[in-house]
């Protein structure tokens, strides 16, 4: 075996472990983290393929900036763990009884043919050619409106997120000093007329 | 690379000149809006207006009868295209009238909001008409999707609104990721992304057909959860339920027409190879949900709750046309199967806006008048409004000489050209069994006694509109060949 397939088989490996235990793990916390190292290996076999670009996104992006957001939210909730896996085991035998049908299904549908047929060479990065000047080219070039698209898509994610939590100004205690002084006495103070009251 | 290799040769903007429109003045929109005193937001919603229109006019005058492609192939410019893009205009424009006063009531903080996100939405649709590409098919949808999530839960202080909003934005979530992996698998079997570069590779017949049907059987799926039909239909009840109605009214109405693009574009240009295959597994959906929903309609107190199983069936009824198109190789009745399902959208999109815009004119601060009860004794309150209910409860069951009715019977004669007789007559059953709950709505306006004598107290601007959107039903319904020739021209060009 080449060292290359060996470092795709090691690297695979930990992928899928990782990803079973983000599903698995008791604790949300373990969870994340084990998704953390999901998308390490991801990274690792995106890099093995010549992708450095999507390598190195992946890590930056997802592990430094949106998994840390996720532990930090994870952490700040109190999730109660034993509502959540409450009915869990009462639910099992079905889910898994139909989780096996499904994949011995897409297995017996695939096994036929999967293997051979799909088995094409992966592309080969052009010597000196850098695929990250490739990807902003293409990026700004022939997918400028998908790539517009997407931009689109965060403007209204952002105006999504201020309309539904937005209530309104809020109501603070600071007072106007100018309307402070300029305040006249039949402002405070209103004098009702009682009509005067008879003794019995 | 050097520089100066990378040439760069502008795109022909002119096909997307309404897109482009849209989503400056979205943006312009949404600042004016911040900008704005008005508690009224007049300004927002006169040019939220003023848009829609300026797009009707851009839309008309760049429209040609040629198909246009442009973008490197992913935008498509064609006769299909624009019809629809008029139609949705229309539909928003009239949505936005009739919302306008119920919003400000329930969420006067984000009613600029709910403009914007609508102009958002509708460029999604938009997107998702003129798309040529899986990516901006899906880029649509997201965008559509998306902006309704938000919309639903506008209403914030709702425990309704916001558990509607909870599940359709993680199941609209799971729908897409199940769109994504059969969009993947399509990829992995034909090398492209490029709908008329999909259609293009199947004929030539290099793909893997086992990848291919798995990655189809994963995209019916997807597209089954966003036009609602059984089994993907669970979200629906809960959702037009729980959102403000406004937002309800939107959701139920002009989508549907993006929808259909999207299955005329994916399935009937891209995949017609593999027709054999989605024809299938469509003829199930569409059995299904015409079953569930006409079935479970009768059951419903609410009136939201049983329009949403009767869009439900509709949808199921609309997907018999898309059947019916290329049966085994023959594509003689194409044109007649699909213009008839397109005219079928079409009309129930008019409908429908009229069915929840009348739920919107009855309703008033803190009295949502979305049950069944509340329409009772109607006509004792309004005789004019009780008669265009009807029209609109009329049409939908498909009573001759309403516009449903001839919507129907196009279907069904696409249906029988095919030689589906069996399939024929289970939809007449079961639109059968549908007629009973649209005319009790009507018992219920003219037989029973009034619980609410309170008088309907609308603008007259929206008294207007109502009566022209229920008037339409009817004149559609004298003279339905002028809208349905322009149905098979505008496919013929397009195909």
């Amino acid at each position: 075996m080449e060292f290359k397939t060996a470092v795709f088989y090691f690297l695979s490996a930990i992928l899928v472990f990782a990803s079973l235990r983000v599903i698995t793990a008791r604790n949300p916390v373990h969870a994340a983290l084990n998704l953390i190292l999901a998308f390490f290996s991801a990274a690792g076999v995106w890099a093995l393929l010549q992708a450095e670009f999507l390598a190195i996104s992946l890590i930056l992006v997802y592990v430094g900036a949106v998994m840390v957001l996720f532990l930090f939210v994870v952490m700040m909730l109190d999730i109660n763990l034993d509502r959540i896996r409450e009915g869990f085991w009462s639910y099992l035998p079905l889910g898994a009884i139909v989780g096996l049908v499904m994949v011995a299904e897409l297995g017996a549908v695939m096994a036929a043919n999967y293997l051979g047929v799909l088995e094409t060479d992966a592309p080969q990065a052009v010597a000196g050619a850098s695929n990250t000047k490739d990807l902003g080219r293409l990026i700004y070039t022939d997918f400028v409106y998908p790539f517009e698209l997407a931009s689109v898509i965060l403007l209204v994610a952002i105006v999504a997120a201020i309309a539904i939590t937005y209530r309104g100004p809020k109501k603070t205690k600071y007072t106007d000093p100018a309307e402070q002084v300029r305040v006249r006495a039949k402002d405070r103070i209103r004098v009702l007329q009682m009509p005067a009251e008879k003794q019995d | 690379m050097t520089l100066a290799e990378m040439s760069f040769v502008l795109p022909d903007l002119r096909p997307a000149a309404a897109e482009i429109f849209l989503l400056v003045m979205a943006c312009a929109i949404l600042l004016i809006d911040v900008f704005s005193k008005n508690p009224k937001r007049t300004m927002t919603f006169v040019l939220t207006q003023v848009t829609l229109l300026c797009c009707v006019f851009i839309t008309f005058a760049t429209s040609s009868a040629e198909i246009t492609y442009t973008f490197s192939n992913m935008f498509v410019d064609d006769l299909m295209a624009d019809f629809l893009k008029l139609l949705l205009y229309l539909t928003v424009l009239v949505v936005m009238f009739y919302s306008r006063a119920y919003m400000l009531e329930r969420a006067p903080h984000a009613t600029g909001e709910f403009f914007a996100l609508t102009l958002f939405a509708t460029l999604g649709m938009m997107v998702m008409i003129s798309a040529n590409h899986f990516v901006t098919v899906y880029l649509g949808l997201e965008l559509l999707s998306l902006s309704l999530y938000a919309m639903v839960a506008l209403n914030r202080d709702s425990v309704q609104a916001t558990e509607a909003a909870m599940k359709y934005f993680v199941l609209g979530a799971l729908a897409s990721g199940l769109l994504l992996y059969g969009m993947s698998m399509i990829y992995g079997a034909t090398g492209t992304l490029e709908i008329t570069g999909v259609a293009e590779r199947l004929a030539m017949g290099v793909a893997n057909k086992t990848v291919l049907t798995l990655g189809l059987v994963f995209l019916v799926a997807g597209i089954a959860f966003k036009l609602g039909v059984v089994p993907f239909h669970m979200w629906i009840p809960d959702v037009y339920h729980g959102a403000p109605t406004a937002v309800t009214l939107l959701i139920g109405s002009a989508p549907k027409l993006a929808a259909f693009a999207i299955v005329m574009r994916m399935l009937v240009n891209g995949l017609i190879v593999l027709a054999v295959d989605w024809q299938q597994m469509l003829i199930i959906l569409s059995v299904l949900s015409m079953a569930i929903g006409n079935l479970a309609a009768i059951a419903q107190t609410n009136l939201k709750r049983m329009l949403a199983y009767s869009a439900i069936s509709h949808m199921g009824f609309m997907l018999l046309g898309i059947v019916t198109g290329v049966v085994g190789g023959d594509a003689r009745y194409a044109l007649n199967a699909y213009s008839s399902a397109m005219f079928y959208v079409v009309t129930y999109v008019i409908t429908s806006a009229g069915t929840f815009g009348m739920i919107l004119l009855l309703a008033r601060s803190g009295f949502e008048s979305d049950q069944l009860d509340d329409f009772k004794g109607l006509n004792k309150r309004s005789p004019w409004f009780a008669a265009i209910m009807m029209m609109l409860m009329f049409s939908m069951a498909g009573v001759p000489f309403f516009v449903g009715f001839f919507a129907k019977l196009s279907v069904l004669q696409a249906v029988v050209a095919a030689g589906y007789m069996w399939l024929a007559i289970a939809a007449v059953i079961f639109s059968l069994i549908g007629a009973y709950y649209y005319l009790r709505v009507v018992k219920l306006m003219y037989f029973d006694e009034p619980t609410d004598t309170s008088p309907i107290d609308a603008p007259f601007d929206i008294k207007l509109l109502m009566s022209a959107n229920g008037l339409a039903v009817a004149v559609l319904g004298i003279f339905p060949q002028a809208l349905m020739s322009l149905c098979a021209y505008s496919l013929l060009r397009s195909l």
